[in-house]
C-alpha cells in the first residue's frame, strides 16, 4: 500500500519526521517496507534565470548566461532546448549535480563551447504533467517567475515529498486507503482526524425509468447507485492529478479520476457506467449464465459461469462485478450522464472470479481483502462531493441503496478492564484503555471495571470481544510494556520424548556411525522418477497421491517410495564430482486408501539409504544393515530380493526379520544404471547401492523391554571346519543346516572362501569357526566331537558338502 | 688370594665394559658366575689355602661373589634398558601419518536445529506431537479460524490432493489434533514438514515448522515472551532478547511477530539484521477464543499461547546459509560441514 506523506498530512497534523512516523507505525502493527523520497536522487539542481541566450552559429545550441543566485550570477551553460528565452526561470543542474537515474552532470565543453552544467526539462527531473503542470513540454521546464534564483529545485517542483510503502496485514482491509492509514496515524500520534468532505446537494431531477435489482444478495450484500447527468468532461484539478500521480496513476478525465481518487483515498472501488449505454436504464446484479460472455475495459473477452457475479443492464452484462467494467458501458469523452456504483461484494466470490479468469485489478484486490458497507457509503458520498466540487455534473435525486439487510452499526462488545489485562498479563490503567480505544474511534462507556464498546463500522476484523480489544490496546500502549514472566500460573508438566521418538533418533545415530550422512529430500516427485526405477505400470507403488495443483511438472506425486529420492540425491552428488558417499533419510511415504483420495492417506515412515563409489560393495552395505539390526537387538535374515526391479537381481536382498520382510537393498540394476544421466566416463556411477526399510515394520519388531542375560558360566568351545560345497550352495543354507543339526551352536563365523583347481570346477571351499555354547554344564571335547560329526553328516546328506 | 681377587675384579670390570647384548651378558655370566666360572673356581681354590687363613679368605671370596653378582645384575639391567630402547626406537611410528577409521556421517542441519529446539522445550515440560503431513481442510484451516472465504487463505499457497484435503501449509493444525485428544494443562511442540506452492532463494515448496502450544489457566502474553526469551537464549546465546510487535494470524489474538536482537552484532546493526539490530524469527500470539472453543475448551476458564518457528529460517540464520535450496540438494560437501 503506497501512501504519500503529503496526502496523509491533509487529514492529520503530522508534526514528526517521516522517519519518526515510520517507527510509530511499525510499533502499532504497520510495517513500512520502504520510504521513497521523491527528490532523493536530485542534488545541486537550482532555479536559474536565463539572462542571456545567444544562438551558436551552425548548431542548434544556445549559449546562455544563467543567474543561479548564490551559486553564481552569470554561469555559462549551453542548451539545445528550442524553448529557451531570456528571462526564463528554469532548473539548472550545476557542475557536479545528480539527476534521477544516477545521471551526473559535469562542466565540459559542448560542441567546443564551455558549458558549466545543464538546463533541465521536467522529464529530466522525473516529473510528468500530473505531478507538475508543463513538465512534459518539449524543452526546458518553464518555472513561474516568482521562483528565486539559486533555490533548491526539489521543493520548488514539489519533489520534497515521500511515499510510504506500507505492508498491511490481511485482517486490516480498512487500511487499504490513505484515509485508513490516516486514521492509524491520528491514533498513534494522538491527533484529531480531519475527515474528507462528503457533503453534496442533489437536484430535483429523478429519472423514473432507472431501476437497480440485486438478484444475488449473498454475493452482493450492498449496492449503492447514483445517477449523475449533465457531465462536462474535462481535466481534473491540479491537486487531484498530483495525488493520483504520487500513487502511480495517470490522470484520464475528471469523472474517471474521481473513481480512482475515491479508491485511493477511501478504499472503495467505484465504477461509473455511461447511462446512455444501459439498456432500459436497468441495473441487475446477478450470477452469470453459463457461457455468457463479457469484454472488459481492457478489451479481453471472458466466458463466464454462475460462479461469476456480473452487473447487467436490461439485456447484457456491463461489468464483471468487483473486477472490471465492461467495454460496452465505458465512460468516454462523449459521456453526458452516468451511474456511479459503490458496492460491497462478497470477497470470496471476487477472489474466485479473479483467480479463475486470471484477471486481477486494483478493485478486485480491494474486494478480496474486504470492503465494508460503511466504506461503500463513504465512497459514494465522497465521489458525489467531488463531482460537486469539480462542478462537472448534476447530482440527480435518483439514488439507490439495495441492501441485504445487515445492521448498520459497529460490533458491540462487553468487556472488562481486568479481562483485557488478564490477557496481556500487565496492568494497563483503565483510563489509558479508554483513551486508546477512543483514539481508535471505538465508542466506549465505562462503568468501573466494565466497558461497553462499539467498534467503528469499518472494523470488520473485530469479532470476538476482549482479545480484540486487548490487541488494540497493547499495540497502541506498546509491546515494550510487556514484562516477560516464565509461566507463572501454569501447572508443571513432565513432557519429553516418547520411547518411539528416542528410537528414531537412535536409528539416525546408528546410520551416521556407519558413515551415512542424513539427507533431506522433497516429499514429492514425478512419475518419471518411478519410471527411472523400472517400476511396472501395475506395480503397487504406482498407486500414488497426485497433487491437483503442482508447482512444477517434476513435483506432481507424493512419494510412495524413498528409493527415487535417494537415487536422485546420489546422482546430484556424482554430477557435482562427489565420487563416493553415503546418504540416508528417515521420512514418510504416502499410501492412498483409495484413489482419487477421499480421506487422509496412510503416512508411513521409511528408512532409505544410498551408497556409491568405487570402494562400496554389497557386503559393506550389508554390514551397515546388520549393524542397524544389531543395535536394536534384532537379527536379520536375507533372501534374494523380489519385486524390486531397480535392484540387480543377483546382488540384492530382501531383509527379513522374524520371518517378515521389512525391506530390501542391493546394487542398482545394470539397466537402471545405464539410463542414469551421468557422464559416461565416470566409473563410480557403475557402483550405486540403494536400500529401503519399512521403519514402522522394523520398529514393531523391536523388543522394548531389555533384560540382562547372565554371562555364560562355562567356556565356549570353538571348532574350525573347512568345507567343500557346490557353487550353488549358499552360505545361508549351510549356516541354517548347522543350526538345525545342533542346538549348542552359537555364533558362526565364515572366515575364508577359496576356489581353486584342486577343488574342481563349480566347487568352493568355505571355512567356518563354530562356537558351541554350553548350557548348564561344561562341554566335554568328546561331546563337541559328536556335535561336529552330526553337523558334517547333515551337511553331507542335505547339501552334498564334504569336509576338506 | 687377595692378589687373585684383585686381578679377577680387574678382569671382570674390563669384560663388563665390553658387554653389549644379552648373548654377551650370558657369556659374561658363564665366565664369572657359571658352574665353571672364575668365582666358583676361587671357592674351589680355598682348599689350597692354609687352614688358619681359610675363614678370612672364605669371607673375602664370598664378598667377591656378592660383588660380582651385584655387578652382573647391574649389567643385566643396563642391557635390558638398552635393548628396550632399541626396540622402542625400531617400533616408533610417524605419528603424523593419518589415523585409520571408518568415516562417520552426521545429521542434517534441519535435524540438528530441530533437536536443539526440542531439547529446550522438552526441558520445560513440552511433549512432542507429530501430526499428519496430508491434512484435511478442517484441521489445516477451518478450525484454526480460517473459514472458506477468509482472506488468510490467500496468505498461503496451498497444494491440494482433493477438494478438502491439502498438504498441510502449517504445523498449526497440530494444535487442533492435540486439543481434541488432551485437555489442559497442555504443553506441546509440533515439529514437521509443511508445504506451500512457493520456490525461490528463501522459499522451498517443502519446509519445516515447529508449532508450540501452551494451554492452561492464567496464561498471558507476558508468559509467551518469557518463554520465548528462554528459547532464543538457548538457541542463539545468553545475551539475546526478544521484541514483540503487532501482527496478524487468524488463530491467535493478539498476534505478534517476534524479533530477536541480532546475535551477530549484538543489536548495533550489521548486514545480517539489515542494520536494524533485530531479526524476525517467529510468529506467535494468544490462542484465539474460537480455536479453543472449536476444540471444546472453555476460553472463560483456560487461555493459552501458540508460536510457530520456521526451522529452515533458524538453520539459515544460525549457520549463515544464504540459499534454502542448499538444504534440500544434499550435496555432501554441504552436509559434511554440520558436525554440530
Amino acid at each position: 500500500m503506497k501512501v504519500p506523506f503529503s496526502w496523509l498530512k491533509e487529514y492529520v497534523d503530522i508534526d514528526v519526521t517521516p522517519e519518526e512516523l515510520e517507527r510509530k507505525l511499525f510499533s502499532c502493527g504497520f510495517e513500512v517496507e520502504e520510504v521513497i523520497h521523491l527528490g532523493a536522487e536530485i542534488s545541486r539542481v537550482v532555479v536559474g534565470v536565463v539572462t542571456e541566450a545567444v544562438p551558436q552559429e551552425g548548431t542548434h545550441l544556445h549559449v546562455c548566461k544563467v543567474d543561479c543566485g548564490e551559486y553564481g550570477h552569470d554561469i555559462q551553460i549551453s542548451t539545445g532546448a528550442p524553448n529557451v528565452y531570456v528571462g526564463m526561470h528554469t532548473p539548472a543542474a550545476l557542475d557536479g549535480a545528480t539527476l534521477p537515474g544516477g545521471i551526473k552532470i559535469k562542466a565540459k565543453p559542448l560542441m567546443g563551447v564551455e558549458s558549466n552544467g545543464m538546463l533541465c526539462s521536467g522529464e529530466e527531473l522525473g516529473l510528468n504533467d500530473d505531478l507538475y503542470p508543463g513538465a512534459e513540454v518539449y524543452g526546458l521546464l518553464d518555472l513561474p517567475k516568482d521562483t528565486v534564483p539559486g533555490a533548491d529545485i526539489v521543493p520548488v517542483v514539489g519533489l520534497d515529498d515521500c511515499i510510504f510503502d506500507i505492508s498491511i496485514t490481511a485482517n486490516r482491509a480498512d487500511c487499504q486507503s490513505v484515509l485508513g492509514i490516516a486514521r492509524e496515524v491520528a491514533a498513534v500520534l494522538n491527533k484529531p482526524l480531519k475527515m474528507p468532505a462528503i457533503d453534496y446537494a442533489t437536484s430535483d431531477y429523478r429519472d423514473p425509468r432507472l431501476s437497480i435489482t440485486v438478484e444475488a444478495p449473498d454475493l452482493c450484500p450492498r449496492y449503492l447507485g447514483h445517477y449523475v447527468r449533465n457531465i462536462t468532461p474535462g481535466e481534473s484539478p491540479r491537486w487531484m492529478k498530483r495525488h493520483l500521480a504520487l500513487c502511480g496513476l495517470r490522470s484520464i478525465s475528471n469523472v474517471v479520476d474521481i473513481t480512482n481518487y475515491v479508491m485511493l483515498e477511501i478504499g472503495q472501488p467505484m465504477h461509473a457506467f455511461d447511462m446512455s449505454t444501459l439498456e432500459s436504464c436497468q441495473i441487475i446484479v446477478r450470477r452469470a449464465h453459463d457461457g455468457e460472455k463479457i469484454v472488459t475495459l481492457d478489451g479481453k473477452e471472458f466466458t463466464l459461469n454462475p460462479n461469476n457475479l456480473v452487473i447487467c443492464d436490461g439485456a447484457k452484462p456491463v461489468a464483471l462485478a468487483g473486477v472490471m467494467g465492461g467495454l460496452n458501458s465505458e465512460i468516454t469523452d462523449k459521456t453526458t450522464q452516468l451511474l456511479f456504483e459503490s458496492a460491497k461484494f462478497a470477497r470470496d466470490s471476487i477472489r474466485k472470479t479473479s483467480r479463475s479468469l486470471g484477471q486481477s485489478t486494483d478493485a478486485s484486490s480491494h474486494y478480496e481483502k474486504g470492503v465494508s458497507e460503511y466504506t461503500a457509503e463513504l465512497g459514494m458520498a465522497r465521489a458525489l462531493h467531488l463531482i460537486q466540487e469539480l462542478g462537472c455534473g448534476e447530482i440527480t435525486a435518483s439514488a439507490f441503496d439495495v441492501s441485504a439487510g445487515a445492521p448498520r452499526e459497529g460490533k458491540h462488545i462487553s468487556a472488562t478492564i481486568s479481562g483485557i489485562n488478564s490477557i496481556l498479563g500487565i496492568q494497563v490503567p483503565g483510563d489509558a484503555i479508554v483513551d486508546i480505544l477512543t483514539r481508535l474511534e471505538f465508542q466506549v462507556t465505562r462503568d468501573g471495571d466494565r466497558l461497553e464498546v462499539v467498534a467503528p463500522r469499518y472494523r470488520e476484523d473485530i469479532e470476538v470481544g476482549e482479545p480484540d480489544l486487548a490487541e488494540e490496546v497493547i499495540r497502541e500502549y506498546g509491546y515494550e510494556h510487556i514484562v516477560p514472566t516464565f509461566l507463572k500460573a501454569a501447572t508443571v508438566t513432565t513432557g519429553g520424548l516418547t520411547p518411539e521418538q528416542r528410537r528414531r533418533a537412535k536409528v539416525k545415530q546408528v546410520l551416521c556411525a556407519q558413515g551415512f550422512y542424513e539427507a533431506e529430500t522433497l516429499a514429492f516427485y514425478a512419475d518419471d522418477d518411478l519410471d527411472a526405477l523400472h517400476i511396472a505400470a501395475d506395480a503397487p507403488e504406482r498407486n500414488v497421491i497426485r497433487i491437483l495443483n503442482p508447482i512444477s511438472s517434476n513435483l506432481t506425486i507424493m512419494r510412495p517410495l524413498l528409493a527415487p529420492s535417494m537415487l536422485n540425491a546420489a546422482v546430484i552428488n556424482l554430477k557435482k564430482g562427489n565420487a563416493s558417499g553415503r546418504l540416508f533419510e528417515l521420512s514418510n511415504i504416502y499410501i492412498p486408501k483409495q484413489n482419487p483420495v477421499t480421506e487422509l492417506p496412510e503416512e508411513r515412515l521409511h528408512l532409505g539409504f544410498v551408497a556409491w563409489g568405487d570402494e562400496e560393495d554389497f557386503f559393506m552395505v550389508k554390514g551397515a544393515v546388520e549393524a542397524l539390526g544389531e543395535q536394536f537387538g534384532l537379527e536379520f535374515d536375507y533372501q534374494r530380493a523380489a519385486g524390486t526391479p531397480w535392484l540387480h537381481p543377483g546382488v540384492s536382498a530382501d531383509i527379513l526379520c522374524q520371518g517378515k520382510k521389512i525391506g530390501s537393498f542391493g546394487k542398482l540394476a545394470n539397466d537402471v544404471t545405464a539410463e542414469l544421466k551421468l557422464p559416461k566416463d565416470s566409473k563410480s556411477h557403475q557402483n550405486i547401492y540403494l536400500g529401503e526399510i519399512d521403519y514402522v515394520a522394523f520398529s514393531e519388531l523391536i523388543n522394548p523391554n531389555l533384560h540382562y542375560k547372565p554371562i555364560p558360566e562355562f567356556d565356549i568351545v570353538s571348532r574350525d571346519l573347512a568345507l567343500v560345497a557346490d557353487e550353488s550352495v549358499s552360505c545361508g543354507d549351510i549356516v541354517k543346516e548347522m543350526r538345525k543339526a545342533c542346538s549348542y551352536v552359537g555364533e558362526i563365523q565364515l572366515f575364508d572362501i577359496y576356489r581353486g583347481e584342486q577343488l574342481g570346477d563349480g566347487k568352493k571351499s568355505m571355512a567356518f569357526t563354530l562356537h558351541f555354547v554350553p548350557a548348564d554344564k561344561p562341554l566335554e571335547s568328546a561331546e563337541v566331537d559328536r556335535f561336529v560329526k552330526k553337523i558334517l553328516g547333515n551337511l553331507k546328506y542335505r547339501l552334498g558338502i564334504e569336509i576338506r | 688370594m687377595e692378589e687373585k681377587i684383585r686381578a679377577l675384579k680387574e678382569q671382570l670390570e674390563a669384560d663388563a665394559a665390553a658387554v653389549r647384548s644379552k648373548d654377551e651378558l650370558s657369556a659374561f655370566w658363564q665366565k664369572y658366575l657359571g658352574k665353571n666360572g672364575s668365582v666358583p673356581a676361587l671357592m674351589k681354590g680355598l682348599r689350597d689355602v692354609p687352614k688358619e687363613e681359610r675363614p678370612a679368605a672364605g669371607k673375602t671370596i664370598n664378598e667377591c661373589k656378592t660383588w660380582a653378582e651385584a655387578r652382573y645384575q647391574q649389567l643385566s639391567d643396563e642391557i635390558e634398558r638398552i635393548e628396550l630402547e632399541a626396540r622402542n626406537k625400531a617400533e616408533a611410528v610417524d605419528i603424523t601419518l593419518p589415523g585409520t577409521r571408518r568415516e562417520m556421517g552426521n545429521l542434517h542441519p534441519i535435524t540438528l536445529v530441530k533437536n536443539q529446539i526440542v531439547d529446550v522445550f522438552a526441558g520445560m515440560g513440552f511433549e512432542i506431537y507429530e501430526g499428519p503431513e496430508i491434512e484435511d481442510d478442517d484441521h489445516n484451516f477451518t478450525r484454526l479460524n480460517v473459514p472458506k472465504n477468509h482472506p488468510a487463505r490467500d496468505m498461503q499457497d496451498t497444494f491440494y490432493v482433493a477438494d478438502d484435503i491439502v498438504l498441510r501449509t502449517q504445523t498449526s493444525g497440530g494444535q487442533i489434533r492435540v486439543m481434541d485428544r488432551e485437555k489442559p494443562p497442555i504443553k506441546v511442540l509440533v515439529p514437521g514438514r509443511v508445504f506451500r506452492s512457493d520456490s525461490d532463494a528463501t522459499h522451498s515448496p517443502m519446509f519445516h515448522q515447529m508449532e508450540g502450544l501452551v494451554v492452561d489457566k492464567g496464561i498471558t502474553l507476558c508468559d509467551l515472551q518469557g518463554m520465548l526469551d528462554k528459547f532464543v537464549q538457548a538457541l542463539f546465546g545468553e545475551g539475546v532478547k526478544t521484541r514483540l510487535r503487532p501482527s496478524y494470524f487468524p488463530f491467535t489474538e493478539p498476534s505478534v511477530e517476534v524479533d530477536v536482537s541480532c546475535f551477530e552484532c549484538g543489536g548495533k546493526g550489521c548486514p545480517l539484521c539489515k542494520h536494524t539490530g533485530w531479526i524476525e524469527v517467529l510468529g506467535a500470539g494468544v490462542v484465539h477464543h474460537s480455536v479453543l472453543e472449536n476444540c471444546g475448551i472453555d476460553p472463560k476458564v483456560y487461555s493459552g499461547f501458540a508460536f510457530g518457528i520456521g526451522i529452515e529460517r533458524i538453520a539459515m540464520l544460525k549457520y549463515g546459509i544464504n540459499n534454502i535450496g542448499l538444504l534440500f540438494e544434499n550435496d555432501l560437501r554441504f552436509l559434511k560441514q554440520f558436525k554440530d
